[in-house]
């Protein structure tokens, strides 16, 4: 215990210094006076320090302790079983407030020309083979689901329709990224090709590598989602995924799927995407 | 504010004696927000690292030079996937957490005892003398001297910068404008990982000051007492 001189307030009149535990100071609950904790201390001389019994600051201290506890309901996350079920809660409310961030008319960033990450430093990303051996000649889009014209699409069709190209940035989960130029169809005018019911939730794909996908309806109706057959304003190469594949620059890369060889329009997801079935996030919007 | 000092006494039969003092310098939320924030901030330290090691550089991805082989034993998730649940899930735990201290820091008036402001600067060059160059000790008078308050206020500052950082990182295209203020998304994730270990240094230097101050100072920030405080 220091000596009362080197307190600030050491000196002053009686009626300041019993006032050195200030009314006004928040103790918690369990320190107030009417709780018997700060018995006055009667002592000789004009000073009245207001003291607290050793036992009771003890009790008060443990009772303090335990209010700290329900820290410890984190532990729940060390619980196998446990811990796989809340962290998939904890990605689905992530995926969640991707949802609402999402904006449809919120477009990405798009660069000049000069930003163009070169195409020989643009990666090749398989996951299992950089060329699935697309016969281009046989090559139809399948379309199937709530679709008003259902049935398969050359891709001479889907080239009809006006071409969009776009710099923007393709962005890895791993963590890198690449500035490409993509060129293609507005996946939404597609979808007006084909009469899609616009009003269902998804939009899967399947790819001639066996790879799967899913697009949430509000990312496809995306105006720059592209049914992109074109990078570098050439035809796409194999390994980049000729003859067609998806340019979401709102999403992350593993979205983007390449040799498309089916498109459905759904309500219902039985699979969600290659990656996301692993663990995944299911909506990854950038 | 909180601090204000009350001696413990001690009574045998009718004699009463001054055994020590005590100050209660953790309000309750403070407390929960500290070891809450420690929990979180590991797991978000850990599966971070985990998901720098997909790609451990912050240049080119053709040709890829790596910055460090962060080792997978000191990493939370096990893989990127993993990582990534844990880092998505987390996030929202340590946001809350600091937007919960944060507000309760500013309406209950506690932020004075922690706040770093103009009065402390005089302060800090004293402390660092007595710190690091073995300077005489200046004088208490209150829970945190100057260069503590200078210390946790930046780091505050640093905690708030990581989730702004982490936010361009994660929604570089909804959040666009913050992704440009940082430079774009490429420097947005070099920003992200700065400030993570700008706090793994200010958690070094507070291990250490922790264990220099000993058992009281530690077990006030667990019941909010602490005994025989120096001031």
């Amino acid at each position: 215990m220091e000596s009362e001189d080197s307190k600030p307030d050491a000196g002053k009149p009686p009626e300041v210094d019993a006032k050195s535990v200030a009314p006004d100071t928040p103790l918690p609950e369990s320190a107030k006076p009417e709780d018997g904790a700060s018995p006055t201390q009667p002592e000789p001389g004009p000073r009245r320090i207001v003291g607290i019994d050793e036992r009771k600051l003890t009790r008060m201290s443990r009772r303090e302790l335990l209010r700290v506890a329900p820290v410890l309901a984190l532990g729940a996350f060390a619980v196998p079983g446990l811990q796989e079920f809340l962290l998939k809660k904890g990605l689905g409310f992530s995926d969640w407030a991707s949802a609402r961030l999402f904006r449809r008319g919120h477009l990405a960033p798009t660069f000049s020309d000069a930003e163009v990450t070169p195409f020989d430093k643009f990666p090749i990303n398989g996951y299992d083979v950089d060329d699935p051996g697309v016969i281009f000649e046989n090559w139809t889009l399948t379309v199937s689901g709530a679709v008003q014209k259902p049935g398969d699409y050359r891709l001479a069709q889907i080239q009809t329709l006006p071409r969009t190209r776009q710099n923007t940035r393709h962005v890895c989960v791993e963590g890198w990224d690449v500035i490409g130029r993509f060129g293609g169809a507005r996946l939404s005018d597609f979808l007006a090709m084909i009469g899609a019911d616009t009003s269902s939730r998804f939009i899967t794909v399947g790819c001639a590598d066996d790879y799967y996908e899913s697009l949430d309806m509000a990312t496809a109706l995306h105006p720059q989602t592209l049914l992109c057959w074109e990078m570098y304003d050439k035809p796409l190469t194999r390994e980049h995924g000729a003859p067609l594949r998806l340019n979401v620059p709102t999403k992350v890369g593993y979205k983007q799927a390449k040799y498309l060889t089916d498109l459905k329009v759904t309500n219902v997801l039985d699979k969600v995407g290659y990656w996301e079935d692993q663990g995944y996030s299911s909506f990854y919007g950038l | 504010m909180s601090g204000a000092v009350i001696e413990i006494t001690r009574t045998t039969g009718d004699e009463a004696e001054t055994v020590g003092s005590a100050a209660y310098e953790h309000p309750l939320l403070v407390r929960l927000c500290h070891w809450a924030n420690a929990i979180s901030l590991f797991v978000m330290v850990g599966s971070g690292l985990q998901i720098f090691r997909a790609f451990p550089s912050f240049g080119a991805k053709i040709p890829q030079k790596d910055l460090l082989h962060w080792p997978k034993a000191f990493a939370i998730g096990g893989w990127l996937g993993g990582a990534l649940q844990w880092h998505l899930t987390f996030m929202w735990i340590y946001i809350a957490t600091g937007l919960i201290y944060l507000g309760y820091e500013f309406f209950s008036g506690n932020y004075k005892q922690v706040l770093f402001t103009h009065r402390d600067i005089r302060g800090v060059w004293p402390m660092v003398k007595h710190y690091f160059f073995f300077g005489p000790k200046p004088e208490v008078r209150e829970p945190y001297n100057p260069l503590q308050k200078q210390a946790y206020t930046t780091v505050i500052g640093l905690g708030v910068l990581s989730v702004i950082t982490g936010l361009a990182v994660w929604k570089p295209v909804q959040l666009s404008w913050l992704a440009w203020l940082m430079g774009g998304f490429h420097w947005a994730r070099l920003w992200h990982f700065l400030v993570m270990w700008a706090i793994l240094g200010f958690v070094f230097g507070h291990l250490v000051m922790v264990i220099l101050h000993g058992w009281n100072n530690f077990v006030s920030m667990l019941t909010g007492w602490k005994k025989d405080p120096e001031y």
